[in-house]
């Protein structure tokens, strides 16, 4: 009997959590939905932000996270390739990477942003600037590359434990048969496990994206913006950016009333944004899965 | 004097943190003959075929010391070139383990490694390999199929046309037939006695029948000792050892 | 392919490999770097160092001593006490929210529900993650914020409870695929040996089942609790950003992530609030490393003690 009121009672948690859930993704739907129109997509904003689109913001998150990937992916390919098989079996610098993903996993966002700011572009930037641009301030200040590469540091944690989910699934005996047919490492990595872990990779790059567009902390001070007249083009551009729009059109818009709509809408479009990427590596991560299980 | 001897062992022994796997192994594989190796369950007979194609590199912690000869040239030690022994010397694992790809795609795998890959030598070298392992008439048709699609038997004769495509000098066999149905089995000890006409062939089994079906000298094996290296006809009616006679007879297994 | 492209590459993999180290150092070092005046400049120490940080400073001579945060006024406060008191309340209140829900919610997947529920269940809890945390600090300041007010008649809408539930549900989907990781990880056959001895399902799953996961459990606690203590968005967004000395959850708060966050931007590069920016960022990342090395070595003993591996 006291059994019963437990388990009632855990089955309960789960209702309210998935209730909740419910409850934000409604809210958001039931108030943007009706501001989502072509226009919205394809326009910049207007009239302070109470009207017009956010074309600008997800540009800026699309160039960012394309930025952020082309770093992040081969950085995260190879420190997996390196932990799974390339690397002494019992040697310290296995361990030493492995706690270093583990430990930049858990560093909190905003301190991502302050190395962004205090490496990236005081260090990094003000010497390009120094070496390239005789002291003009080009580099050395918020701009998308910075903000672009601060995110994938963030995010190579996420990377290096997909690929290495995926390098782990490969069982040992295709490596040993590639290696008695006389295959160096690097033809066995290339032509048995990188054909293997394609889909494992892919899941990563999915969700690291995923985390990359949703990240608002690390992209406040290296080179978010809220209202530029102009798309990022070159690398040392600022950038609007679809979460930085969230938090400062909820904090600081002068007229809540008015903006409103335009809110709602843009909390629409990224979490539409988000939930995709995240089904999408769910569905790739199950068919793996299911392949997986078929040729055992 | 006429050198068709294959490879020389001479003092082979392989330990790991202070266990001895293999202890002072000595004998010869000459082409022209199959030798079978018996032996009980952890004799040392996989990591015996394993340090002869340099494979005991990837077991971690193993320490291999002696000699191993072929054609003169030693194939243990850091100099050598490893990717050229296992080239040279083919090995068939216990288990099939065709590649995840095409029948085609796994027969070509070992010699695009070696940079062949034209379509026209691919496939002649395919027919032979696949002919010299009595399955080309099987699969002539479906090349271009999943190599999953295939049996279990036929599996294992395509791992051996696979390193056949690499024309080894030595062909070293791990329990091929376990698991196997008695025709693909069959078919294998057909394939083998046609093959040993041009390489040395090392055939580990742990049926003591087919070493005396197939093998020309027999090496018993047990517990990292070589007991006893005979002709097979020798060792199988006058064991010289009670333990090999014992084995033979099945007193224990 | 020649030999040096083979020993090329290689070379470049251990390099990236070595990034992650060099990464984690470089973080601490250039961050630590703009934070060291505040322990190596006088000219800074007079007026952020250390003991105006921590010890009660009166505003003007002859006046009482406080703690306050007020960088920017006349006379400038840096008081770290109020920061620290709102983060560790927030935090609170989340952990409170967090962890009896998503435990529950964990032994429910794990033990009780039938694999269709689990099949809807687990995908929402997944949901939730996947909400990014400048989401969350929305709701909680559009929607949640009223409807808490409306409940329990705050006088501040944006107070500690707010934002500590909305801090919750950042939180919540980390404890519970972890704790449930846990659940499922202990063997069948203990639960098989205990329904075989007549237990009911929810026998087995509290004696024998949670008690067999607990280090798996706490890890998952511990990483709840290092995920809250440096959220920022979340609440940045939902706590009024107010930085008093009380231990009151009706009340605004100012965490010490969100600190940064909503002053970074204003303050002049060099200047004694910088550099105290940047040390309070060096104590939150030495913090949580310090947190991620004591939950893996606190998980490893307990896992020996616990199932004897």
């Amino acid at each position: 009997m006291v059994g019963k009121i437990f388990v009632t009672l855990s089955g309960l948690c789960c209702l309210i959590i998935v209730a909740i859930v419910i409850v934000i993704l409604g809210n958001v739907a039931w108030h943007g939905w009706s501001t989502l129109s072509p226009r919205f997509f394809l326009t910049a904003p207007t009239h302070g932000m109470t009207s017009g689109g956010i074309f600008p913001a997800i540009f800026g998150t699309f160039f960012l996270v394309l930025l952020m990937t082309l770093a992040v992916m081969p950085l995260g390919i190879m420190t997996a390739l390196y932990l799974h098989e390339y690397a002494p079996k019992k040697s310290l610098i296995v361990s030493w990477v492995r706690l270093a993903i583990q430990n930049l996993a858990g560093v909190p966002a905003i301190v991502y942003g302050l190395f962004g700011l205090g490496f990236f572009i005081e260090f990094v930037g003000r010497g390009i600037d120094r070496f390239f641009f005789q002291d003009q301030l080009t580099f050395g200040q918020p701009a998308i590359i910075w903000a672009a590469l601060t995110l994938a540091l963030l995010t190579l944690p996420t990377v290096v434990v997909a690929t290495e989910e995926a390098l782990r699934a490969i069982p040992f005996s295709h490596r040993e048969v590639a290696y008695s047919l006389g295959a160096t490492r690097l033809q066995m990595v290339r032509r048995v496990v990188l054909p293997q872990a394609v889909g494992g990779i892919l899941t990563g790059a999915i969700l690291a994206i995923s985390r990359g567009a949703g990240e608002v902390a690390p992209i406040l001070f290296t080179g978010a913006a809220y209202y530029l007249p102009y798309l990022p083009k070159k690398l040392n551009d600022q950038f609007m950016e679809l979460g930085y729009h969230i938090y400062v059109m909820a904090t600081q818009s002068p007229d809540v009333d008015q903006t409103k709509p335009i809110l709602y809408a843009t909390v629409f479009v990224l979490l539409t944004l988000t939930f995709a990427l995240n089904f999408t590596a769910i569905w790739v991560r199950s068919k793996i899965r299911r392949r997986l299980r078929m040729t055992k | 004097m006429e050198n068709n001897t294959g490879l020389t062992v001479r003092d082979l022994c392989v330990h790991a943190n202070g266990t001895v796997i293999l202890e002072s192994i000595s004998l010869e594989i000459n082409v022209g003959e199959i030798l079978g190796i018996i032996g009980p369950a952890g004799s040392g007979k996989t990591t015996f075929l394993r340090t002869l194609n340099r494979l005991v590199d990837l077991d971690e912690g193993l320490i291999v010391t002696g000699q191993v000869l072929m054609h003169g040239q030693s194939v243990l030690g850091k100099n050598v070139d490893v990717v050229d022994i296992r080239r040279r010397v083919g090995l068939v694992f216990s288990v099939p383990t065709p590649l995840p790809l095409s029948i085609y795609d796994n027969l070509a795998f070992g010699p695009r490694l070696n940079g062949i890959s034209g379509s026209k030598e691919l496939t002649a070298r395919m027919e032979q390999s696949l002919r010299a392992s009595y399955l080309w008439e099987e699969v002539k048709d479906r090349l271009k199929e999943s190599a999953a699609n295939l049996s279990g038997g036929q599996q294992q004769r395509l791992c051996l046309a696979r390193t056949l495509m690499l024309e080894p000098e030595i062909l070293l066999l791990d329990e091929p037939c376990s698991g196997l149905d008695p025709i693909s089995t069959a078919k294998i000890e057909e394939a083998l006695k046609e093959l040993k006409k041009t390489m040395a062939i090392v055939l580990v089994t742990n049926n003591v029948k087919q070493a005396s079906r197939v093998a020309d000298k027999t090496a018993f094996f047990l517990l990292g000792q070589l007991v006893e290296y005979a002709p097979t006809q020798d060792l199988f009616t006058n064991p010289k050892d009670k333990r090999t006679e014992d084995y033979i007879t099945g007193r224990f297994g | 392919m020649g030999k040096f492209s083979e020993r090329a590459i290689e070379a470049l993999i251990k390099i990236s490999a070595s990034i992650s180290i060099v990464g984690l150092l470089m973080i601490f070092v250039f961050i630590g770097k703009e934070a060291l005046p505040i322990l190596t400049s006088a000219k800074i120490q007079q007026e952020a160092g250390p003991a105006r940080l921590f010890l009660p400073q009166s505003p003007e001579p002859g006046e009482p001593k406080e703690f306050s945060w007020q960088p920017v006024s006349e006379l400038p406060k840096y008081s770290l006490l109020p920061l620290f008191l709102g983060t560790l309340k927030v935090t609170f209140v989340a952990l409170l929210f967090a962890i009896p829900l998503a435990l529950g919610a964990a032994l429910f997947t794990a033990e009780f529900a039938p694999d269709r529920l689990k099949e809807i269940i687990k995908p929402a809890i997944e949901l939730l993650a996947g909400i990014p945390s400048v989401v969350l600090g929305f709701f909680a300041l559009m929607v949640m914020a009223d409807f808490l007010q409306k409940i329990f008649g705050f006088t501040y809408r944006l107070n500690t409870v707010n934002a500590g539930i909305a801090l919750g549900l950042a939180v919540i989907p980390i404890i519970y695929t972890v704790a449930d990781d846990a659940l499922t990880a202990v063997p069948r056959s203990y639960r098989e040996a205990s329904i075989a001895m007549g237990a009911t399902a929810w026998e087995t799953a509290a004696r024998i089942v949670f008690p067999a996961a607990l280090p798996g459990i706490l890890a998952a606690c511990v990483l709840g609790f290092g995920r809250a203590i440096g959220e920022t968005m979340i609440v940045l967004m939902s706590s009024g950003n107010a930085a008093i000395v009380s231990l009151a959850l009706n009340l605004p708060l100012r965490s010490l992530s969100a600190t940064i966050a909503a002053e970074l931007g204003e303050v002049v590069t060099g200047s004694a609030h910088y550099h105290l920016l940047f040390f309070i960022g060096t104590g939150l990342f030495i913090f949580t490393f310090v947190l991620n090395l004591f939950a893996h070595w606190f998980v490893k003993k307990l896992q020996k003690k616990v199932l004897g591996i």
